[in-house]
């Protein structure tokens, strides 16, 4: 990590959802995958799809477009899903497409301008303007935050 | 000196020790004159003070030390066992555990004993015990076995041995030395001195040998050795029934009595007392040797069959769980394939398979079994600590401790199990004065059970107190709001006893230390219903209270049967199924705004798993039958409208993870043969 910091630049995996690109590190990625069938997990949020099964391991997979309250599209070829590890858990996120790795120089990220679009703004790191393109950088602790189950059949 | 790679078996070995200390502290409190206890405890905690001073445990060293001394007072009739000077000693076992736990959790195992170092030395003091005479005597006993381990067989005795020997002649044992000499061109030497402790043993008991037992076992000796033999066998017996051992050449029985031992004793430690003691340093390994080596001669009988176990560490032991449960994973998917390409020889292949690795999956989940002991053993005292608290006499009875569990359970009934005792000390067990008023002993007993029945074990918590009292318990429910007024008369004995396991009930009129704030009984039922397991209770009032805890025999594998609900694979628990059944749509009656069926007599509700699961329900069942699967929570009944029955099969549990943190109705998770991913329904959130 102290290499890290000392280096400019640190690699980022790019995505799209609708017309817009998203940014994570990579260190969180664990792997991209294609769209695989997944097992619908009843009572949750609707951003939630379901869980697969990731080589033995019962993962949960979250539709960014619906976590970001996006309009819903149906799924294609180009849709990737996006394994990243967290603290405590890893969660497959479902993307439009994801495009490629790119070095973005630490000293170009700003934080972000007071309108992004639709996206809620507390999901946002920060932004990121490469020549022409604007990449959103996600703050994913917040997008991902456990879902516990508060109602009222909770005894 | 590198310790680290010691530590984890110091860790294991130091936490052995503390347990047996416990246990025979305990032991001791009955038989206060018992000496031979004393003596076990004193050798534990010699060889903790040992491993600690190597370890490099200063406060653990001086700690034992001063414990030490205080039980080499009482062994040699110093001082007299108290309950005083007892619970002394209970507490600085306490510390001791409190600092190994902090070495294991990675601290420093310092810890201020400086109070209760004085108050031992207090204890202690008031005998001439110095701690100098302390170290001689070990230096005394140093000498001793070191003259022990020299060839010559001339046998010598320490303390312990010859309390032994005297006990057993009170009991009418006789104690022989026995001197096998084996045949010069005998091969197996080792062989042969099995075989002759085996005979040795079956007639008595073996409590020394020379050369030692490894030696024995090394074949490191010439033809002769010698044990010595407490029993009520006579000498002509022994030596024939030792003569049957081939290539034994010769054997001799001789006699010895305790009064002459003692007497060539004496002469040898006024001689060794008479060594220049070493300082405290160097004096502290080879201290540790020799408990090692006293404890050896103790374990003899068992010693020759020691090489069949070993330790495993129990990661290990999870990561071959967790490799099986790929193969499983992997052979319900073989299944599925052969089942769909009808080739008689990978069927048969298959099906051999299947039965190996089902032998298999039983031998790994017997291998995690451990015996519920390792709860249980805690409780003695803790029982007594409580009683003294409360000002009651009470008497722990553990039967079935040797029960096996998997150690998932394992881990997870302790809490539970301590807020039962807990519970049933301070509101079963009522204070002396009441039960001799109500004509019982004044001793209130309270017996933990342990057994195996069918898939399941059972863990019962009895007390002789005084019972659920109907109108007290009835009373708070109402002012609680958990039943209403009408439903109050109508219910059974047991249903209102079962009431205390309700939540936000508690009955104690006084908020006590010791059963908490009331939060007790409920939590301990949610902890079981998420092992799978199931309370009830029992109780006659003024008689005491029956606490059953059913538990599944083990939580990664487990039976269950899988159905289908709008194309979606669901399994549910065979241990919550009674029996699936296909009813007709006329027979579902509506009672209050809810489905029932009569089901063999009982009314039952049914549960529309798709309303439950909010799935959308185009209704396809235009044949008029219904598939329902009836399952149960303790009593309760309810059945689970499904769309069709797939079949049962073994499966492995899966967490959902951290992300979906409790999903309603959902236990976990499994992988299918076909690689999708099933849902496991947890029947005990559907019934209320």
């Amino acid at each position: 990590m102290t290499e890290l910091v000392g280096q400019d630049t640190v690699k980022f995996i790019v995505f799209q959802l609708l017309d817009k690109e998203y940014a994570m590190e990579v260190d969180v990625v664990e792997g991209i995958e294609k769209l695989m069938s997944i097992t619908r997990v009843p009572k949750t949020p609707s951003y939630v799809k379901g869980v697969i099964n990731l080589r033995g391991v019962v993962t949960p997979i979250v539709d960014l477009r619906e976590r970001f309250g996006l309009e819903t599209k149906e799924m294609d070829d180009n849709n990737r899903i996006i394994i990243v590890s967290l603290q405590d858990f890893e969660v497959g996120l479902i993307v439009d497409a994801a495009n490629d790795v790119i070095d973005i120089p630490l000293r170009s990220i700003e934080p972000q301008p007071e309108v992004v679009g639709s996206v809620e703004s507390e999901f946002i790191s920060g932004v990121v303007k490469l020549d022409k393109r604007l990449l959103v950088m996600l703050n994913l602790d917040k997008v991902l935050q456990p879902l516990k189950r508060v109602s009222s059949d909770e005894y | 000196m590198e310790t680290n790679q010691y530590l984890e078996m110091f860790l294991d070995e130091s936490k052995e020790h503390l347990q047996s200390c416990n246990e025979h502290l305990l032991e001791l409190e009955n038989n206060p004159q018992d000496l031979a206890i004393v003596n076990e405890v004193f050798r534990s905690a010699h060889t903790l003070k040992g491993m600690s001073a190597t370890m490099g445990y200063e406060d653990i060293a001086d700690l034992t030390h001063k414990m030490e001394n205080v039980l080499d007072a009482i062994r040699n009739s110093k001082i007299e066992v108290s309950t005083e000077i007892l619970d002394v000693v209970f507490k600085a076992v306490d510390y001791l555990e409190e600092m190994v736990l902090d070495i294991e959790a990675g601290g420093t195992g310092k810890k201020d004993v400086s109070e209760l170092v004085s108050t031992l030395n207090r204890i202690e003091a008031g005998e001439p015990v110095s701690t100098a005479a302390s170290v001689a005597e070990t230096a005394a006993a140093v000498e001793e076995l070191e003259k022990n381990n020299a060839p010559a067989p001339s046998m010598e005795y320490d303390e312990f041995e010859l309390t032994v020997i005297g006990q057993s002649s009170e009991q009418g044992f006789q104690a022989y030395e026995v001197t096998v000499e084996l045949r010069e061109d005998c091969l197996l030497k080792a062989a042969r001195v099995f075989m002759v402790f085996e005979i040795l043993e079956k007639s008595g008991e073996v409590i020394k040998s020379i050369p030692n037992v490894e030696q024995l076992e090394n074949e490191d000796f010439d033809e002769k050795f010698t044990v010595v033999l407490l029993t009520k066998e006579d000498v002509s017996v022994i030596s024939a029934k030792v003569m049957k051992v081939s290539e034994v050449e010769h054997v001799q029985v001789m006699p010895i009595s305790v009064d002459a031992l003692k007497e060539v004793k004496r002469a040898k430690e006024q001689e060794a007392t008479k060594v220049v003691v070493p300082d405290q340093e160097t004096i502290q390994k080879p201290a540790k040797e020799e408990a090692a080596k006293q404890q050896q001669s103790k374990r003899s009988p068992a010693a020759s069959h020691s090489n069949k176990t070993i330790r495993v560490n129990i990661d290990r032991l999870d990561v071959l769980m967790n490799l099986f449960e790929e193969l499983v994973i992997d052979r319900g998917r073989l299944q599925s394939i052969a089942s769909e390409l009808h080739n008689p020889d990978l069927n048969e292949t298959v099906e051999r398979m299947t039965r190996v690795s089902g032998d298999l999956q039983n031998i790994i989940l017997n291998m995690r079994m451990i015996p519920v002991e390792t709860v249980f053993n805690r409780f003695p005292k803790m029982v007594r600590q409580l009683a003294r608290d409360l000002d009651k006499k009470i008497q722990l009875e553990i039967i079935g401790a040797e029960t096996e569990l998997d150690r998932t359970v394992i881990d997870e009934i302790g809490d539970p199990l301590v807020h039962l005792i807990r519970n049933a000390l301070d509101h079963g067990i009522e204070s002396p004065a009441e039960r001799i008023a109500k004509g019982k002993p004044e001793e209130g007993t309270v017996t933990l059970r342990a057994y195996h029945s069918g898939n399941h074990v059972f863990i019962e918590l009895e007390d002789d107190g005084a019972g659920v009292n109907r109108e007290r318990v009835l009373g708070k429910a109402l002012e609680r709001g958990i039943i209403t007024e009408e439903s109050a008369a109508t219910l059974t004995d047991k249903q209102v006893a079962e009431l205390i396991l309700a939540s936000g009930f508690s009955t104690a009129e006084k908020i006590t230390d010791v059963s908490g704030r009331g939060v007790g009984l409920d939590v301990v039922k949610s902890t079981i219903e998420s092992l799978g397991g199931y309370i009830s209770i029992d109780s006659k009032e003024g008689q005491g209270s029956l606490f059953q805890v059913q538990l599944p025999l083990t939580l990664s594998i487990i039976s269950v049967m899988l159905v289908e609900l709008d194309k979606d694979i669901y399994a549910i628990p065979l241990s919550s199924i009674i029996e699936t059944a296909i009813i007709q749509t006329s027979d579902i009656m509506n009672a209050h705004n809810q489905k029932v069926i009569d089901f063999r007599g009982n009314i039952v509700p049914l549960v529309n798993l798709k309303d439950i699961f909010e799935m959308e329900d185009e209704d396809g069942r235009s044949d008029g039958f219904q598939s329902v699967v009836i399952v149960r929570k303790g009593e309760k009944l309810a059945g689970l409208v499904v769309d069709s029955f797939i079949g049962q099969q073994e499966i492995v549990l899966k967490s959902l993870g951290n992300y979906l943190q409790s999903v309603f109705a959902i236990s976990g998770a499994t992988i299918l043969g076909n690689g999708q991913v099933a849902l496991i329904v947890d029947c005990n959130a559907l019934i209320k």
